[in-house]
């Protein structure tokens, strides 16, 4: 059946598959031309009843043939209009309803790029093309189509925009590219398809030109959703563009000028036309030249309905005066009016008018500054017709409204009837426009039944909204890169990361950080690895890489006087060389983060912050300097990356840093505990700090980060006489709550104060500010039966309390019983040979001595309260 | 994807920054002088208009200073930038 | 299954006076008067809606409906409504496509597992339902999740609250509308707010100035979601509520592959598949303030990268609408229920990201607010003094994205 047609190469033949049957197509051809040319036209089936379905349009604003495509790529739903033909196309009819396969195999792949232009132009048909050619600068051009020129005939002028246009320096011209959206300040979107890897263009574009063209909509009348029922414009397209005829004899069916040119198209294409309903207001030169050409035409004609086993065979048409009559036809053209494509437009809010020459909603009002619409979109050069909606019938539950969701006028009236006012509302009732095009071709029909059946006037209200995207786009797409099987977040190590993965050490996410578990020997479990790390740091030595501990250095003549107002205690009386710890409290007076303060001179601190708050902490501290005391003569920076942190604890760690060698003497009295010494370590340039996590004599190494491995493996070589045992976080985790040491963010969850912790030594009573301290004389904040942090040692000592666990008073076994706190943390005590906790518990430091509860599944522990602390409560071992 | 006007960096994508909230809200000189209900109109209540307001940004993946923007929320139009502790523009109209 | 009603509400003429006047007929509004008419027989009411019923964050969320939060505060309010959910097509008459699918959320690491225990141990002394559920056994629950550990952030269990589940947004406004309507209340759509009427310039507030002229009042309750600042402010009080875009989307049609709702934290998605197929999706809430609609499309972006590590095959699944709705956030993430400063006028807003799943127990306890003219057992905690006080009820910690 081949006519011709510009858009199609006749040389170039591509094989392709449809339900299992191969077929020819030509390169040009989408699924659905390709499909018209071989004649196939039940495409699929509906999605509710079944009903069969074919080829309605010839763009995205398809609402009936719907397929899955197999091969050469993967997409599970898709109009079959928008799909470019390939060598090798595996489709196959489905009724609107996608099968995802069962893993990301074969999705589709995309980069992302990003591009800055002048002008961006949306849409490739003339108007397009016009404001392209008056735009300077850069200026790019997408087209959703495989080919540029819209749905107008070819002509000389597309033909020399286009040369003029490709041959311009600074001009692109991107086919196959949807603009999915239109966002603030001239942010675009685009989809470009491609194989084997698409592309989303984010275009940011000084000028958007919105040139997006007009659709053409259907009438509705009993059994318009039969396969060989086609917007008219549709059927020329397919004439003209892709010379494909996609039926012997048609009947028409037209409420404006425009289907009486395609009936024209159509007839000089040698379909024989069977006869022109014309509903739409005069227009004689058409109507002289369609019967000068043999053609019938009927005024105020109208179809009624059709027939057909499933293809249409008949229409059914009544006359003015209610005559009727039928016409043996396998193909009925319908043309009811234009819509402009304003979804993009409508994106960017805005505004919309109902033009009654045209019935149609056209963009009214001014957009942001830097949006322009053009074109049919703008409502220009779009056909007067005579609004016809629907076919008056007793029975409209044929009249079909949205192919894709099998709704119909009897639907929408059944709506009203219940007295639904919205077009919103109908749309959620009937679910019209939530399908694929999102009603494309029924959205303005069902306002014009909604209008009409209020009676109200056809522009009362406005279709629903259509939103981004423009057309469907796979999710992989936009993952872009991002696509999986991977989540690319960074993944943060330390400089001695390498050492631990040939140690075997599983790794804990930390925020984005990878921190090594803990170090199994043999087939150790973690209690097994745990049990040995924690009995080797509190009997001989154990080293933790701290690296990921952050480290902000403070600098400046005001940096003390800073200081003293982000933390609770004070920072400007700490001398050089000493170090403080530290509490920071949101404004709220919560407890925010925490760590150490080493002034390293008069005018430089270094602070150190819990591994996952060390981005906020400094956010936090730039955020306050920029904005309420700039007058501070101080600045923070980022030195988290800069070092290798290694944690040496355990009574034997002074002989190893001796037998290391150091050219700083470490003994207890030449360098105490809280301070700090520069050095050499292995003749390494260090610092190295008397700060302890465990409760044990304990140094903290820092060297540059490139010499975090071999400082490690010396460590570990001048330890090795005294077992020196590398540990992970859990043990960290396990020797700190046996000294009651809390984790911010574990044993704290932003409604704990300094108090609650048991902290208030660490809060100034001085008349002195700091941030958060206001908050902490809130009636809540001084409230005596807040919760606070406590010790709990199960009766049992081999029982583990779950980390989570409520804890009641008595275990009343009635629902709801009445909670008094939580455990945060809770360990079995290598040392200690049994279990410990911590908890919040309310009013916690009274109820020391008393029982507690925690209510599990199948079991109650029960464990006495008692101050947080398990070990070494004098203090006696941080000397060694 | 808003472009925000960073007055030292120029127009970036809103990506490469982060949000403050409300701007021109003065530390109080003398918190402890505050009753608790005025310190909680300082701490937690915010003016929420529906139009033109100065908010703050930080541009965290550029210059890392904050500053401050006026920009509407109905449109998310920005008619302005400028420093902290500078008032917003005439032109700005906040 | 019910069929759907013969008539839906009215669209009610305005009278000059009402006992109360409720601004806004969201869900919220709705609930609210149809229990003053039902539970209090105060009909002599009134909704005033500004666009169309059901509108604003109604018919824009994503439905997911669940009881499992930390507090008790919190507990109590959620889970009794939960509890209405479950009788609440009986109680109206009125099919709402209630589906008690199940809430699962995934907890990604140890941290997260923590607070994920804390959550269902007290949930279950609260008297909701919770489980947790190890990684294999989320795999069962769930087959489609991806519980590999060769993944960024590997799912490493979850917490399934089996009570939970989703409902038709559209259709709870509209049954609560109609089964108000049916009990005398007017619901005035179109009708937009533009001031309130006091007895004097500082006295109590008596009455509403609408775009369709003043109605009085003795009692008026603001139940106006994100825009709840805009109106107080007409009246000079200060809120502490942001108003934020949150932004959603749904995919094309799809054959049943998700059988539950599923939530993660750690990389920001919820989801569950509707009965029509499609699957409906959110994410955190855009940064900025907006009353737009609309949020920024790298939020989007960013979504679509963590559903396809945590579902795979949902790479093949395709975007099909995106849309934004303004969401009122609380400085806890929790709602304020009750009276104000001002005589005659109530508040219950700053529901944020969560209001859906509460929509029942919402109406219900600010009825009984309304109706007693002062603050009910359920409704005390979210009084407005808490800012004050420091009393705030901080759901963060316990989701970080709280649905």
């Amino acid at each position: 059946m081949d006519v011709g047609g510009s858009g199609v190469d006749r040389d170039s033949s591509l094989g392709f598959t449809f339900d299992g049957t191969d077929y020819l197509g030509l390169a040009g051809d989408t699924l659905a031309s390709a499909l018209l040319a071989n004649g196939v036209d039940v495409v699929g089936a509906s999605p509710i009843l079944g009903r069969p379905r074919g080829v309605v349009s010839a763009g995205v604003e398809e609402a009936g043939a719907m397929v899955e495509v197999g091969a050469p790529w993967l997409d599970p739903i898709v109009p079959a209009t928008a799909v470019e033909l390939v060598d090798g196309l595996v489709a196959m009819g489905r009724p609107g309803v996608g099968v995802l396969p069962a893993d990301a195999t074969g999705a589709q792949a995309a980069d992302h790029r990003h591009l800055h232009v002048e002008t961006l132009v949306v849409g490739g048909g003339i108007a397009g093309l016009r404001a392209a050619r008056e735009a300077t600068g850069r200026v790019l051009v997408v087209d959703e189509r495989h080919h540029v020129g819209g749905i107008s005939p070819w002509s000389t002028e597309i033909e020399d925009l286009t040369a003029e246009l490709v041959t311009r320096d600074e001009t692109a011209l991107i086919t196959r590219a949807t603009a999915l959206g239109v966002y603030d300040d001239g942010y675009v979107v685009i989809y470009e398809r491609a194989q084997p890897v698409a592309r989303v263009h984010h275009v940011r574009a000084a000028r958007v030109v919105l040139a997006t063209g007009a659709h053409e909509r259907p009438i509705a009348f009993a059994d318009n959703d039969r396969p060989g029922v086609m917007l008219a414009s549709a059927a020329r397209t397919y004439v003209e563009w892709f010379g494909v005829r996609p039926g012997n004899r048609a009947v028409v069916f037209s409420n404006g000028r425009s289907g009486l040119e395609s009936a024209m198209a159509l007839h000089e294409a040698g379909v024989e036309i069977a006869v022109v309903l014309d509903v739409g207001p005069a227009s004689q030169p058409h109507r002289d030249r369609l019967r000068e050409a043999g053609v019938e035409v009927r005024e105020g004609w109208a179809v009624a309905g059709t027939e057909g086993e499933s293809r249409l065979s008949a229409v059914h048409v009544a006359g003015p005066g209610g005559e009727s009559e039928t016409f043996d036809a396998d193909l009925l053209l319908v043309a009811g009016g234009w819509n402009p494509a304003v979804q993009l437009w409508r994106g960017i809010n805005g505004g919309l008018r109902y033009d009654d020459a045209t019935a149609c909603f056209v963009p009214d009002g001014a957009g942001p500054p830097w949006l322009e619409i053009t074109g049919a979109a703008a409502g220009e050069g779009i056909d007067p017709v005579t609004p016809y909606w629907y076919a008056p019938a007793e029975d409209l539950s044929h009249h079909y409204v949205d192919l894709q969701r099998d709704s119909t006028v009897a639907d929408v009236l059944a709506a009203t009837d219940r007295r639904l006012r919205s077009t919103e509302h109908v749309k959620r009732e009937t679910y019209i426009g939530t399908a694929i095009d999102q009603g494309r071709t029924s959205g303005v029909l069902t306002a014009a039944i909604v209008n009409g059946a209020q009676g109200a006037g056809p522009g009362a209200q406005g279709p629903t909204n259509a939103r981004p995207p423009y057309t469907p786009v796979p999710f992989s797409v936009l993952a872009g890169l991002d696509r999986g099987p991977k989540l690319l977040d960074p993944i943060r190590t330390t400089p001695i990361h390498r050492w631990h993965q040939e140690r075997d050490a599983p790794f804990e996410n930390v925020g984005q950080w990878k921190r090594p578990w803990y170090f199994p020997l043999g087939n150790e479990d973690l209690p097994a690895a745990v049990h040995r790390e924690c009995l080797a740091v509190r009997n001989e030595v154990g080293v933790m890489d701290a690296s990921t501990l952050g480290k902000i250095e403070i600098v400046g003549p005001d940096a003390a006087r800073f200081l003293d107002r982000v933390y609770t205690d004070r920072m400007s009386t700490l001398s050089v060389g000493s170090i403080r710890y530290g509490l920071m409290l949101g404004l709220d007076g919560m407890v925010f983060d925490d760590g150490v303060v080493m002034r390293l001179a008069e005018n430089r601190f270094l602070a150190t912050t819990t591994t996952g708050g060390a981005a906020r902490v400094l956010d936090h501290m730039e955020e306050w300097l920029q904005t309420e005391w700039p007058d501070l003569r101080a600045h923070c920076t980022s030195v988290t990356e800069q070092w290798s942190t290694i944690a040496m604890n355990g009574p034997a760690s002074r002989r190893v840093l001796e037998a290391l060698g150091t050219s700083f003497p470490v003994d207890a009295p030449s360098f105490p505990f809280m301070t700090w010494r520069e050095g050499e370590v292995a003749g390494i340039a260090a610092r190295v700090a008397r700060v302890s996590f465990s409760g044990e004599l304990a140094y903290e190494i820092n060297v540059p980060g490139w010499y975090g491995v071999s400082t490690w493996e010396a460590l570990m070589d001048a330890g090795a006489a005294h077992g020196i045992t590398p540990y992970g976080t859990e043990s960290m985790h396990v020797l700190r709550a046996e000294k009651g040491f809390v984790i911010v963010g574990q044993d704290t969850d932003g409604t704990v104060t300094p108090h609650d912790l048991g902290m208030s030594w660490l809060v100034r009573k001085d008349d002195s500010d700091f941030i958060g301290k206001r908050s902490l004389r809130r009636s809540d904040t001084i409230r005596p039966d807040r919760k606070q942090l406590v010790g709990l040692l199960p009766v049992e000592p081999d029982q583990l309390l779950p980390e989570g666990a409520q804890l009641v008073e008595r275990d009343t076994g009635v629902i709801p019983m009445a909670m008094v706190g939580h455990v945060t943390s809770s360990y079995a005590s290598p040392i200690l040979g049994r279990t410990i906790a911590l908890a919040m518990v309310e009013s916690g430091r009274a109820r020391h001595g008393q029982m507690l509860h925690a209510p599990l599944l199948g079991a109650t522990i029960a464990a006495e309260v008692t101050a947080p602390i398990f070990y070494d409560a004098e203090g006696a071992r941080r000397d060694g | 994807m808003l472009l925000i006007p960073c007055p030292w960096c120029g127009p970036r994508d809103e990506t490469e920054f982060r949000y403050g909230g409300q701007a021109h809200l003065a530390y109080p000189a003398d918190p402890d002088a505050l009753t608790d209900a005025e310190w909680a109109d300082f701490l937690l209540m915010r003016d929420n208009p529906k139009g033109d307001w100065a908010e703050r940004w930080m541009h965290t993946a550029g210059c890392r200073r904050w500053f401050n923007v006026v920009r509407s929320t109905v449109d998310h139009r920005i008619s302005g930038s400028y420093p902290m502790g500078a008032q917003p523009p005439p032109e700005a109209g906040a | 299954m019910t069929e759907p009603p013969d008539r839906y509400w009215r669209a009610a003429e305005p009278k000059a006076a009402y006992e109360v006047v409720i601004v806004g007929a969201g869900g919220h509004g709705l609930a609210t008067a149809y229990y003053l008419a039902k539970n209090h027989g105060i009909t002599d009411v009134c909704v005033v809606e500004k666009g169309w019923l059901g509108g604003g964050n109604m018919a824009r969320n994503t439905t997911v409906i669940r009881s499992n939060y930390l507090w008790d505060e919190s507990a109590a309010i959620y889970e009794h409504s939960l509890k209405l959910w479950e009788g609440l097509e009986e109680a109206l008459e009125f099919d709402m496509q209630f589906s008690q699918r199940g809430v699962l959320n995934l907890v990604h690491d140890l941290g997260d597992r923590r607070s994920s225990m804390r959550r269902v141990n007290a949930n279950r002394l609260n008297g909701v339902d919770a489980e947790w559920l190890d990684a294999p056994d989320v795999k069962d629950f769930c087959p489609i999740v991806n519980v590999s550990s060769d993944v960024r952030y590997p799912v490493i269990g979850g917490t399934l609250q089996r009570r939970g589940g989703i409902a038709r947004h559209d259709k709870v406004a509209w049954g609560f509308a109609t089964a108000a309507d049916r009990l005398g209340v007017d619901i005035v759509e179109h009708a937009e707010v533009t001031g309130f009427t006091r007895e004097m310039a500082d006295g109590p507030v008596n009455g509403v100035e609408t775009s369709l002229g003043t109605i009085r009042a003795k009692k008026v309750a603001l139940v106006a979601a994100g825009h709840s600042s805009v109106l107080a402010s007409m009246v000079g009080l200060r809120l502490p509520i942001q108003s934020h875009p949150l932004q959603a989307l749904v995919s094309a049609l799809y054959q049943p592959v998700l059988n539950t709702v599923v939530m993660s934290n750690a990389v920001h998605v919820y989801v569950s598949q509707a009965d029509k197929g499609e699957l409906v999706m959110g994410a955190g809430i855009d940064a900025y303030n907006s009353y737009a609609q609309r949020g920024s499309f790298h939020v989007i972006e960013h979504q679509m990268a963590a559903a396809v590590e945590l579902f795979p095959m949902f790479a093949h699944a395709q975007v099909l609408r995106t849309w934004g709705g303004i969401v009122d956030v609380c400085p806890d993430a929790s709602p304020i229920i009750g009276l104000t400063p001002i005589p005659g006028l109530f508040i219950n807003c700053g529901w944020g990201t969560g209001g859906f799943k509460a929509t029942p127990a919402s109406g219900w306890v600010f009825a009984e607010t309304l109706a007693a003219g002062e603050a009910s057992d359920l409704a005390k905690p979210y009084a407005l003094d808490r800012f004050t006080t420091g009393a705030l009820i901080d759901e963060h910690g316990a989701a970080a994205v709280a649905h």
